[in-house]
Order: structure tokens, then C-alpha cells, then sequence
């Protein structure tokens, strides 16, 4: 993001809020705002879910379809996380083909949950070499104010807990008629992202926000506290201290954003 | 601790055998090849030079773009398909994030600095063999820099710290593994890639990165060794 005059002033004020615990629109620097989910929103949709929190509104949706497996895993379903920022949703956001954001946003999400192994790909093997279920989960923001990987991955959470199969006719999915058979969903990873905004760390930015922030760093955990993806974002370089105060408070929100799902 | 041996018999805070050289490119302004173990790395640095397109250009200083690729036969399972995809999309990013914090490209406003970053093999580790490369082939074409950015990943196998993860390492199935490549700038010990796959404590983690120190700063001397010996 381009530093001009005015959002310099605006970044000096707001550092000096921070420090204070105090946000741009009234917020402690750890504190979220309320989030809403709903599941089961998109009835064309094998599973889905819509999450609101503040401002921000996305909807994430699972496919399910049958596939030939990768031939170095024939006996393993195929999980596949996709992203993208609609013009709709931002005015900063353009048409075309996915920008590095949203290929991130993707791929971090996608990585907390195959990491942790949320989704046993084993058990989506219908005929080994032949045939398995690919799980396709896509996010999309109706309305973009920020935080879009932490809010993304809860509502990847909360679709894919939602989603059931479809009923198999002759081998081919009957998409009409779904099955009760929920998707074998084992762990539920949170992501967090603290940013880190002069000397003060933030979570749940809004877009406003976000282009203060001077770094970020992703972290998804389990329901143990373990750790199970990172990535670090952002122009300032990290120190050993600040990566381990944001993990201590990804850690501590996790639990809180656990609740809801 | 149950993986008390690494595979291939290294210690636990050794690396692969590194080899770096400079100018192995004519063309290019500066240029660098980096190999560890058998993931091998060039990167070739053009510019400052025009920046198009020129939406792209930024008044107040010059602007460093970094493009990471894997050659067709560079994997040890299927063809690499030519071109972007997302992996790569997202690894020349995060290149980019690495490296800027040490560059100054103030004295060229509206230019870019490109990084071409290609590897011909990989064996793990390639996105730290590519930023190790890069911040080598940016000094070699004089450009004005704070410090070397040098990188190499950290990780756990089944309960052990470790560093530089090779392929067998990072497909280790008797216990779980985290592989988390990291970038330093070596005098400040400031983080400026971090990313991570797998499963690990936050207690671990801090090992791990307490680990990657020493091996970090040992490739920065390589990396410098590398740059002076062009001109000997």
C-alpha cells in the first residue's frame, strides 16, 4: 500500500490510539467484532455458510464432485480451497484474473486445513485409482471490510460442517437428492492474523485498518494449541519477540472463534 | 524425541551442501546461482530499468517485482505445467515481501528492479534456495542494500527440531512434521519470511526458530564469500 501525506498523519494518530488500546472505531486492539454465521444458506450448494462480522459478509460454498485421484495418492479424496475478491464487494478490489491477495487468501486457508488433516482425504475414496469425491470449497465476499482470511477460514469451517453428500445414482451424484452423510470433518483449525501496527498487535482489521498495518502474521490452531500453518505478511520484518507475543494471542482468540462453529 | 537419526544422516542444525557462485548470468546486471543439497536455484536481476505498466510505477522510489518458477523437469513426480499457477504466484509474493526490507530503491524512482528466480531441480526448500539466490544477485548488480537476506527453513520431524528439511524429511509418515521456511536478515536476527505447514507447539516453534539462527548467519557468510569471490 502507498503511504500518501494523508494516511501518514492518519497512521501517526492511530498509533498513538493503540497505544492507548483504543481502535479507529472504538474496539480494543484484541478485540473481534460480532460475528454471525448461518449454514445452509446456498441450496444449490452441497454445504454453506454465511458469515458476518462487522461489516465484512462472505459465503462460502462446497461442491462436491467425482473425480480420478492424483496418481500419487489413488486411494485419497481431493480437497481444493478457491478464493476471490469480487469488484462488488471493494472499491479497491478489480476484475480479472485472481490478484497474489486472493491466491493467498486461498492458500493459507487451504493450508490450515489440510495440515491439520480436518478432512481425512481417505475417506473420500469411492474406487481406488478410479474414483473419489473432490471437495471443492469456494469463498466469496459480498462485502469486503477486512480481516478476509480469519472470517474465510471460519466460514470454510462452518460449510464443509455443513455439507453432506450427495446420493450416488448408477455412479453419477443425484445433486437433487442429498444423503444424511456429513463430509468426514475431524478437527477444526481457527486461523488468526495479528498485525502488528506500529508497536501495537490488532486483530480482526478492517479494510481501513489493513492498509495501516505495517506486518502481518497468519496462525492456524487446533483445539490442543497446536500449531498447524503460518504466514507472515506484510513489508516490516519481524523480531523473535513479536512472533511469539501473535501467537500467544492467536492462541488465546482461537478459543473464542472456536465457540462459534 | 523418537526421530533420533536424521535420513540422510545429517545433524540436527546442519544443512545440505551448499554451493554459491555469482555472475553465472552475462546478461543480466547481477546474478546468482545457489545450491543446497539437490534443490539448485538461479536468479537474475534486470534494472533498474522502465517500469511498465506504468499503472504500476510508483513516483517516490523504484519497485522490486519478483517472479519464482520451477523448470518443467524441476520435480520428482509429474511435469511441472509451464507458466503462473497459484503456488508460484504466491511464492514470488512472499520473495518479494522477503527481500524489499533490505533494498533501497529510492534512487530510482517510477523503475523496477526484476528478479527472475528459475529452478532447473528441487528437492525441498526451493522458495528459501530462490531468496538466498536473489538477495546474492541483487548485490552482484549493485544494488543499494542494508544486509543479505539469507534463507532456509526450520522444522520438526516427529518430535525433533530440524533444520533444511529435505524431500524424505518433509514426507517423513511415522510422526508429524512442520516445515517452516524462514528468511533473516543476518545482523539485525529480524524475520522477514515466515510461513509454515504442518503441526507444532508454540513451545517447538521457538525452538526451532532459536535453531535456524546459527545456520542462517552461516549461509550469510557464504552468500558473502560468494559475491567477493567474483572478484578475486
Amino acid at each position: 500500500m502507498r503511504i500518501t501525506k494523508m494516511n501518514k498523519d492518519l497512521k501517526n494518530h492511530v498509533e498513538k490510539a493503540l497505544m492507548q488500546n483504543v481502535r479507529i472505531d472504538g474496539r480494543k486492539n484484541d478485540e473481534f467484532r460480532k460475528i454471525k454465521i448461518e449454514t445452509g444458506v446456498v441450496a444449490t450448494a452441497e454445504g454453506s455458510a454465511k458469515l458476518t462480522c462487522g461489516d465484512t459478509k462472505i459465503i462460502a460454498g462446497v461442491k462436491l464432485g467425482i473425480g480420478t485421484p492424483y496418481p500419487d495418492t489413488p486411494d485419497a479424496g481431493v480437497l481444493m480451497t478457491g478464493a476471490e475478491l469480487y469488484p462488488m464487494s471493494n472499491p479497491d478490489f478489480e476484475s480479472g484474473p485472481p490478484s497474489s491477495y486472493a491466491i493467498e487468501i486461498a492458500r493459507v486457508i487451504d493450508r490450515g486445513i489440510r495440515e491439520s488433516k480436518t478432512i481425512d482425504t481417505k475417506n473420500l475414496c469411492i474406487e481406488a485409482g478410479q474414483k473419489v469425491w473432490m471437495v471443492n470449497v469456494d469463498i466469496g465476499p459480498v462485502n469486503s471490510d477486512g480481516n478476509l482470511i480469519d472470517l474465510g477460514a471460519l466460514a470454510v469451517m462452518a460449510a464443509l460442517k455443513n455439507a453432506k453428500f450427495p446420493e450416488l445414482k448408477d455412479g453419477v451424484p443425484d445433486y437433487k437428492h442429498l444423503s444424511k452423510k456429513s463430509l468426514p470433518v475431524s478437527r477444526t483449525p481457527v486461523e488468526i492474523t495479528v498485525h502488528k501496527i506500529g508497536k501495537s498487535l490488532v486483530v480482526d482489521l478492517t479494510h481501513e485498518e489493513e492498509k495501516l498495518s505495517d506486518a502481518r502474521l497468519t496462525i492456524a490452531v487446533l483445539e490442543d494449541d497446536t500449531l498447524c500453518a503460518m504466514q507472515k505478511g506484510g513489508e516490516t520484518p519481524l523480531t523473535m519477540e513479536d512472533i511469539d507475543s501473535m501467537i500467544e494471542l492467536a492462541i488465546k482468540k482461537s478459543k473464542e472463534l472456536r465457540k462459534l462453529l | 524425541m523418537t526421530y533420533k537419526k536424521r535420513l540422510d544422516g545429517r545433524k540436527f542444525d546442519e544443512t545440505r551442501e551448499i554451493e554459491a557462485k555469482t555472475g553465472v548470468i552475462k546478461k543480466a546486471d547481477g546474478s546468482a546461482y545457489f545450491r543446497i543439497g539437490k534443490t539448485a536455484a538461479y536468479a537474475a536481476v534486470y534494472g533498474p530499468r522502465e517500469h511498465f505498466p506504468r499503472s504500476q510505477q510508483d513516483p517516490k522510489k523504484g519497485v522490486l517485482r519478483c517472479n519464482y518458477n520451477m523448470m518443467p523437469f524441476s520435480g520428482a513426480g509429474d511435469r511441472v505445467r509451464p507458466g503462473p499457477n497459484r503456488r508460484a504466484k504466491e511464492i514470488s509474493m512472499v520473495t518479494k515481501l522477503a527481500l524489499n526490507p533490505v533494498v533501497d530503491l529510492s534512487d530510482f524512482p517510477n523503475a523496477v528492479v526484476d528478479v527472475f528466480i528459475e529452478l532447473p531441480q528441487t528437492d525441498a526448500g526451493s522458495r528459501c534456495a530462490g531468496i538466498s539466490a536473489a538477495s546474492m544477485a541483487l548485490a552482484d548488480a549493485g544494488i543499494k542494500m542494508k544486509d543479505m537476506v539469507s534463507a532456509v527453513a526450520a522444522g520438526i520431524v516427529d518430535n525433533t527440531v530440524v533444520v533444511d528439511l529435505d524431500y524424505p524429511e518433509e514426507a517423513y509418515e511415522d510422526g508429524d512434521v512442520a516445515d517452516i521456511p524462514v528468511a533473516m536478515i543476518p545482523s539485525t536476527e529480524e524475520i522477514t519470511l515466515l510461513q509454515m505447514d504442518g503441526k507444532i507447539s508454540r513451545e517447538d516453534l521457538k525452538k526451532a526458530l532459536e535453531l535456524v539462527k546459527e545456520p542462517l548467519k552461516r549461509i550469510a557468510e557464504i552468500q558473502r564469500t560468494a559475491i567477493k569471490e567474483k572478484y578475486q
